[in-house]
């Protein structure tokens, strides 16, 4: 598409209007997927505690987050006297723009991506280590003790379990010999006796896997390591003081880096866009569909989370942190390196 | 062009938030402010190719140190009258040591020359780069194999400020009681619960047992 613009527009014209248009076509499939996984969610939830959800907007209720956007659309926005303007404005702006500029590494299939740079897996991870940024400023923009205790409980907790995060990673891309997500996916076709595609299959990174979605949702402030917005101890934690498009900006990036998380799992161990089965027949579905299902399937596991455990405490947290994921994760990548270059995995590559 | 451009943005960005840095009249806009010019700068690196410098760049300063410095500042119970108050006095020594600073910076800028060596490792800045390796690749090879050493030193030093903020902080204090994951999950029913039969009225002392 972008050689289409750039033949009939010229070379720095067309590149720029074929990427608005690239981008444009993830961002707002991403944003309606967000709008269904808020319904799903709710729906998972209902059905977990046997309640019927929302049902009343659109066939079973699937248009209820529409109608909720268009209520939050219609508020009015109040700003507390004492806060600090300019900062309350820019929190949720920063969170849900941090939350949407991820999806830009990501490989719907293969070559689907729009950004496809050797960085890829650093650049998610350091996008969403900013995220933090969105919340420690609205807690403290906020001016009041609630929003701020959320933001400082949400600024350790996220530094934490970063930490355990970046190393689960490190052994996947050790794996892979690239921080390129695609060639992340790549590597990961057929590596069990040529039969499974997935990382999640291989017994060594198997339990890196369950680190990584443990600390995805402590990441992303899911239940059940949602304690900066704790509704039982701090009312809504930082987004209290935020009304109309404010909150829905918060609202809306909390769930779009849910979905990234559940995409980011997909892609590093449950092999992305390729069939779980390397099987020549399912290679004829196509791989944003085995991409889409996988997420939606990583969806539902943390709304079953969310609906079936209970919250953690906050030195409980702390410690399942820094004192079982980061030593866990730590001895991993020594022993994944170990077996790397035991069987020699290295000595092929470019080092 | 763009690439000049794009520089220019980033350039002119971390110049002004570094500016901003030093007028903000609230420490915690200071920081703000501070985390901006990290980031245009890892923008910069970006502009020159060196993406791995830039994505760790943003990592480590913007993504942990930064929130750390955030953190501490918000939590100051700032006075600002009493933080204008030393200004003029002040104002003197601070203007001497930004002087000393700027004709120092002024005095390398435009009389440091550069070694044959330097100037080779400017022109490419990532060895192998041309060899078809990606920068994370090369600085990966040059970093542990020539400068392992320095590496490893580059580690013992951080791990003796490691294990130096932790001994700095410890204390034991007495009279606290721990959570023990190990013994939480090793009670069963057997030792944690006891069916009594008390007499009405007379109830059960603390072990559990009919007075």
């Amino acid at each position: 598409m972008v050689e289409f613009f750039q033949t009939h527009l010229g070379y720095g014209l067309g590149w720029f209007l074929a990427h608005l248009i690239l981008i444009l076509l993830i961002a707002l499939p991403v944003m309606l997927c967000m709008a269904l996984s808020t319904w799903l969610d709710r729906k998972v939830w209902a059905a977990m505690m046997l309640r019927r959800g929302p049902n009343v907007v659109g066939p079973i209720g699937v248009l209820q987050p529409f109608a909720d956007g268009l209520k939050l659309f219609l508020k009015e926005t109040i700003v507390p006297s004492g806060a600090n303007k300019g900062v309350f404005f820019i929190a949720p702006i920063i969170t849900f723009v941090l939350a949407l500029v991820a999806w830009s590494v990501i490989p719907f299939d293969a070559g689907w991506v729009l950004a496809d740079i050797n960085v890829g897996m650093l650049f998610i991870f350091a996008v969403s280590s900013m995220g933090v940024y969105g919340i420690i400023m609205s807690g403290w923009a906020s001016n009041s003790k609630y929003p701020f205790l959320g933001g400082l409980r949400s600024a350790a907790q996220m530094v934490s379990y970063e930490v355990s995060l970046g190393l689960v990673i490190v052994t996947v891309v050790l794996y892979a010999s690239s921080f390129n997500l695609t060639d992340i996916v790549e590597s990961q076709r057929g590596n069990i006796f040529g039969l499974l595609n997935g990382n999640i299959f291989n017994p060594l990174l198997f339990p890196m896997a369950v680190v990584f979605l443990i600390s995805a949702l402590a990441e992303t402030n899911r239940p059940p390591f949602d304690l900066p917005e704790a509704e039982s101890e701090l009312v809504a934690g930082y987004q209290i003081e935020y009304s109309s498009m404010t909150f829905a900006l918060f609202f809306l990036g909390e769930y779009m880096n849910i979905l990234l998380m559940c995409a980011l799992t997909s892609i590093l161990f449950l092999g992305g866009y390729l069939p779980p089965i390397d099987w020549a027949p399912l290679y004829y579905v196509p791989g944003l569909i085995w991409l889409f299902v996988k997420i939606v399937f990583m969806f539902f596991v943390f709304a079953w989370v969310k609906a079936t455990v209970p919250r953690y405490r906050y030195d409980q947290l702390m410690r399942l942190g820094w004192k079982v994921f980061l030593p866990l994760s730590l001895l991993w990548v020594v022993l994944v390196s170990g077996w790397l270059v035991f069987t020699g995995h290295f000595s092929g590559g470019a080092a | 062009m763009i690439q000049a451009a794009v520089f220019y943005l980033f350039a002119a960005v971390v110049v002004l938030s570094g500016l901003m840095v030093i007028l903000a009249k609230n420490p915690v806009h200071s920081v703000l402010w501070l985390i901006l010019a990290f980031f245009n700068a890892a923008g910069l690196f970006l502009v020159i190719g060196a993406e791995f410098v830039a994505m760790i760049l943003v990592i480590v300063y913007v993504g942990a140190v930064a929130v750390l410095f955030l953190f501490v500042v918000m939590m100051l119970d700032i006075d600002f009258t009493s933080l204008r108050a030393g200004f003029s006095r002040y104002l003197p020594f601070g203007a001497l040591l930004g002087l000393v600073l700027a004709v120092e910076l002024v005095t390398v800028g435009f009389f440091w020359e550069f070694g044959d060596l330097a100037l080779q490792a400017r022109a490419a800045p990532a060895p192998g780069a041309n060899a078809g390796l990606s920068n994370t690749q090369a600085i990966g090879t040059i970093l542990y194999t020539d400068y392992v050493f320095i590496f490893q030193l580059a580690g013992m030093v951080l791990l003796t400020a490691m294990i130096g903020a932790i001994v700095l902080t410890l204390r034991q204090r007495p009279g606290v009681k721990r959570q023990n994951v190990a013994a939480q999950n090793a009670r069963t029913p057997e030792t944690s619960i006891a069916v009594t039969r008390p007499k009405v009225g007379a109830g059960v002392d603390t072990d559990g047992g009919v007075k």
